[in-house]
């Protein structure tokens, strides 16, 4: 293996710049003349705008101009990537967008106004005299009560609050319907998805300009995904054309999802700053991120396990009521639907599924992919009620996933919902967890704690998630209107390093540390010779962006097909200097070589003879060393795992400690073991976050309770115990060139049942059971759960 | 934020002049102040920084007691608190994080009196006296509800005055986001009998659980508890726990400060 190879666990490259402060984000990046706009947010969730004054406002000192939704009439509404068919075959209801509130206001923190001006400060002062005329409307929050005949309408035009209700597998119905009259045993289970905020380091930022000479617009902004940007608003918003329109996305520091959407203010600047011929700036404050930036999660669901006498699972039925809020973002439809029914069959053979969505409008901040994005919301909710059918039955919930295990001999398994796993080991993972936990030895820890007067559970769960996101041909068939491959070009420079510009975006996830690892091994020369371009439309090839744990699996792929050409290209160059036949020549520690010879060429005696062709079969290959691939995968991943979580609950304040969190992931083959680790203990701690502390909260009048770090609690180190990770179990991908999985997601995936089974063991070993509790586990929910 | 003059005077009576202004507020650490202003939710037209004032700092061990000056920071408090009233010094070590005990200040702490704040729980069950640019204030006369203070206009804290309990101790169960107290319990055991002050839990800011002092300066035990209950009513209601929760959680802090004790 060469150094830096495959399966080193190199040190992230990246890592130096960004922890002594010298990342360049985009709000690192100003340019002369710039101006600065303030956005005048609405304060209340639903009213009818009578009217905009912004006369007084107009002539205050700094001001350039005042923005409102009539300057936008010939702009199009942000649009949303995906459309999902309801039970009935009709297409979703889809209400227009704007970028700016048009007649009426939807949520807290939509954008009423926008002032520019040359400073922040005198654009916020301005905003202060902007009076509007507001008619008060009642804001619609509940769900289930936004359902009901002659609710409040979030939008006038539209039937109903309801965006559509999906059925899933709609002909198993019936079937599921009878199969659950039929068992012998039937757990249900109530409960909430909590609503998150995703809340990364780095707040959003987006900075339009515009060049006069060229007539082209840039818009440097905080995202996951420059080149959907770049068509989404370019296409769809603002009508200008991709090769007119550059959209760059520096270091951004985290996303969880939340930065892969077109928003608003993205838009907008790009806009202004075509109007105005100057640049235009916008930096989010973490208020505006809580009433801005796309929310997470916000199922309630019900859910039914049927089980025969023997303990099999036989049928699962769910009903999940799942908030879009105000307007669809981007992806927002695809997440309760497609991200979430074809998950759950979860790790087990149960035969019959069928599961009923209503997607709904309310005026609280879109919802859209979280971290998991629908994967966590299936396995919860899955997770939850297996365990507590075991309890139920009186079964260790260990053995009862195992006894419904799908069996590795079983691969490739077809799910009754619609997907395919190609490969996995489901009893490797189960085993080496409860192994790597101890869990044989529980109870003499339980009595440890019993004696310092602590109530002591232990939780289970096994995941399974669909990555690799995703073949385009079937998520054509199931509604996105995107493709979803990715793009690699390999640049050989004529002294031997390379350069690949990737449609995968790094932001946080170590890419110009891992990507170089598999093109070095490919070639056989040192990582450090490979550099990672990515982020800028302007030098990357069309690319489809980072989101779920996608990038190695299909980012990844593609840059493996580009660097097959660059050495099949290769091969003839150094067959030719050589006078061998290319069939004939091996590349090896970076070195060419004729099989079974000692003629040999080193790696850069071959790039410089292609961009210095004096000796080279001109007649037949073209000189230069650059290829590009786009790669678009046959299937998704199946990233698989068992996680066991031990908490102590203190019985008198109802305070929850995790004392231990075991992960036995199985991700296929690795590239970089340690960034892995990093990730999924990333993953975890958000997934003990929501567990436990998390929780977006708005009033019944549509006011975000929430809204800042005073009252929504973010795990800290503190609150995450050290995580022993496993990645032993290895059944890799079939269809990939790498063999990868994925491991971007399952952290926050397979956490949250394992901390909640676990607090509802640990009362139940106390004699005080309880069914449920909703998450966050809060130490006054749980008292208050202990306490009914 | 918007815009305001900031002056730093060097004496006491320099403070109250530039206080004189109309909308000038004082300055000691600015740990809640200054968040508001950034907000926008507060503007002063001149904010009067206390921090130069060398009068009003430091830690003075006394006959009976220990005086703290009014603009003396968390963190030294902490430090130099710990060998005369070691409860004092760990519940002031416990505030917030290294930024703000760094910055934060008792007497700033205690004008603001913050319902769910730790320093007036700290105040009232030691019996301590608020000394003012005027007067000496009892700690029991000086709260007066949520955000609310026996101070005057323009009046600044000097220094607080503590007596030395036989034994205390502070237990903070923190409200998750925050971690401020969301029910905060300190127990001060003195030879005349037991206080206990309770913060984070009342709609009325911190307050004095009398029948708990009665029942443990009969008997310092946590045992002496049994029986007592802290009505609901009255208790704060929010997020992150109901006034039945809280009220609960006043027994249970006192029972482990006692033990701890």
């Amino acid at each position: 293996m060469p150094k830096d190879g495959i399966g080193a666990s190199t040190k992230r490259r990246e890592d130096i710049r960004f922890l002594t402060g010298r990342g360049r984000y985009t709000d690192d990046i100003n340019l002369p003349h710039q101006a600065h706009v303030h956005f005048l947010r609405a304060d209340v969730a639903h009213a009818r705008i009578n009217g905009i004054d912004t006369a007084m406002a107009a002539g205050m000192p700094g001001v350039i101009r005042i923005f409102t939704a009539a300057d936008f009439a010939g702009v199009g509404g942000l649009p949303c990537g995906w459309q999902v068919t309801d039970r009935e075959g009709q297409p979703m209801q889809e209400p227009k967008h704007p970028v700016l509130a048009e007649g009426k206001i939807r949520h807290v923190g939509e954008i009423v106004a926008a002032v520019v001006a040359e400073t922040l400060e005198q654009a916020r002062d301005a905003a202060e005299a902007i009076a509007l005329d507001l008619e008060d409307l009642p804001a619609v929050i509940d769900m289930k009560a936004a359902c009901e005949a002659g609710a409040v309408k979030v939008h006038d035009d539209l039937s109903s609050n309801l965006c559509y209700s999906w059925g899933f597998v709609e002909d198993n119905r019936e079937a599921v319907d009878q199969a659950i009259a039929e068992a012998a045993h039937v757990t249900t289970l109530e409960l909430v998805n909590n609503r998150l905020v995703a809340n990364p380091m780095e707040p959003r930022v987006a900075l339009g300009d515009y060049a006069f000479h060229d007539d082209s617009s840039t818009l440097y902004t905080t995202s996951q995904n420059p080149h959907v940007i770049r068509l989404l608003m370019g296409a769809f918003v603002l009508g200008i054309p991709e090769h007119k329109l550059r959209v760059v996305a520096p270091d951004v520091g985290g996303g969880f999802g939340t930065k892969i959407f077109h928003y608003a203010e993205e838009a907008f600047v790009t806009f202004a700053a075509k109007e105005l011929k100057q640049p235009v700036k916008w930096t989010s404050t973490r208020s505006e991120a809580f009433i801005s930036d796309a929310h997470g999660r916000d199922h309630v669901t019900k859910v039914e396990l049927a089980l025969d006498a023997d303990n099999n699972f036989t049928a699962l039925r769910c009903l999940t009521y799942a908030n879009m809020g105000a307007y669809l973002s981007t992806f927002a439809p695809s997440v309760p639907t497609w991200l979430h029914g074809t998950l759950l069959a979860g790790n087990y053979r149960t035969p019959l599924i069928y599961t009923n969505v209503r997607a709904v409008f309310t005026n609280t901040v879109p919802v859209d992919a979280y971290r998991g994005a629908g994967r966590p919301e299936a396995t919860f909710q899955l997770e939850r009620v297996v365990d507590k059918a075991a309890r139920e039955l009186g079964v260790d919930p260990a053995e009862l996933r195992r006894q419904n295990f799908i069996r590795k001999d079983q691969f490739p398994y077809a799910t009754p919902v619609a997907v395919e796993y190609d490969t996995g080991d489901y009893e490797a993972t189960l085993d080496t967890c409860l192994g790597l936990a101890d869990y044989a030895g529980f109870a003499a820890r339980a009595e440890a704690s019993r004696a310092r007067g602590k109530l002591r559970g232990i939780g289970l769960s096994h995941y399974i998630e669909a990555c690799g996101i995703a073949p385009s041909n079937l998520v054509g068939q199931l509604g996105a209107r995107a493709g979803l491959y990715e793009s690699a070009t390999v640049r050989v420079n004529a002294t031997g390093g390379i350069v690949v510009m990737t449609g995968s975006h790094s932001h946080g996830q170590g890419h110009e540390t891992s990507f170089p690892q598999v093109v070095a091994d490919m070639i056989g020369i040192d990582a450090s010779q490979v550099e990672i371009v990515h982020g800028d439309t302007a030098n990357t090839p069309m690319g489809m962006g980072t989101y779920g744990s996608r990038s190695i699996a299909v980012g990844g792929s593609a840059m493996v097909r580009a660097t097959e050409k660059i050495i099949a290209k290769a091969k003839k160059i150094a067959g030719h200097m050589l006078e061998a036949s290319d069939e004939d020549i091996e590349l090896k520690e970076g070195r060419f070589t004729v099989a079974g010879t000692d003629k040999s060429l080193a790696w850069g005696d071959v790039t410089l003879a292609a961009y210095v062709p004096h000796n080279y079969p001109l007649d037949q290959i073209e000189p230069g060393l650059e290829e590009t691939a786009f790669y678009d995968p046959a299937n998704f991943t199946y990233p698989s795992g068992c996680y066991i979580c031990e908490v102590e609950v203190d019985p008198g304040t109802g305070k929850v400690e995790v004392c231990s969190f075991t992960a036995a992931d199985d991700f296929g083959n690795i590239i970089n073991p340690m960034i892995v680790e990093g990730q999924v203990q990333g993953g975890i701690g958000q997934g003990i976050g929501q567990a436990l502390l998390e929780h977006c909260r708005y009033d019944a009048d549509g006011q975000l309770l929430s809204a800042s770090y005073m009252d929504y609690a973010m795990p800290r180190a503190s609150d995450v115990p050290n995580i022993a990770v496993d990645h032993s179990c290895q059944t890799p991908c079939t269809h990939n060139p790498l063999g990868v999985k994925g491991c971007g997601e399952a952290g926050a995936i397979g956490s949250p049942p394992a901390v909640v089974n676990a607090v509802i063991d640990a009362l139940e070993r106390a004699g005080k059971p309880v069914a449920h509790i909703d998450m966050p586990l809060s130490p006054a929910r749980v008292w208050a759960a202990m306490n009914s | 934020m918007y815009n305001f003059d900031f002056v730093k005077p060097a004496t006491v009576d320099e403070a109250l002049a530039a206080l004189a202004e109309e909308d000038a507020l004082p300055l000691s650490g600015g740990q809640t102040l200054i968040p508001a202003m950034k907000q926008r939710l507060n503007a002063p037209s001149r904010l009067v920084s206390l921090l130069g004032i060398d009068a009003l700092k430091g830690v003075c061990p006394g006959e009976g007691g220990v005086t703290i000056g009014g603009a003396t920071a968390h963190a030294v408090v902490a430090r130099e608190a710990a060998a005369v009233y070691p409860a004092l010094a760990a519940l002031a070590g416990g505030i917030g994080d290294p930024a703000v005990r760094n910055r934060g200040t008792i007497g700033g702490s205690l004008a603001n009196n913050d319902p769910a704040a730790c320093y007036p729980a700290a105040v009232l069950a030691s019996g301590a006296v608020i000394v003012t640019d005027r007067r000496e204030i009892a700690a029991d006369s000086f709260f007066q509800g949520m955000f609310t203070t026996d101070l005057e206009e323009g009046e600044i804290i000097t220094a607080v005055k503590f007596p030395i309990p036989e034994a205390a101790h502070y237990l903070k169960f923190e409200q998750p986001a925050s971690r401020f107290a969301l029910t905060g319990v300190v127990v001060a055991k003195f030879a005349e009998g037991v206080r206990v002050a309770v913060t984070g839990a009342s709609e009325d800011g911190v307050f004095r659980w009398s029948e708990a002092e009665a029942a443990l300066s009969d008997s310092f035990r946590p045992e002496a508890l049994e029986g007592l209950s802290v009505p609901a009513e009255g208790m704060i209601s929010d997020l992150h726990g109901s006034g039945a929760y809280r009220a609960h959680l006043v027994k249970v802090l006192t029972g482990r400060a006692v033990q701890a004790c």
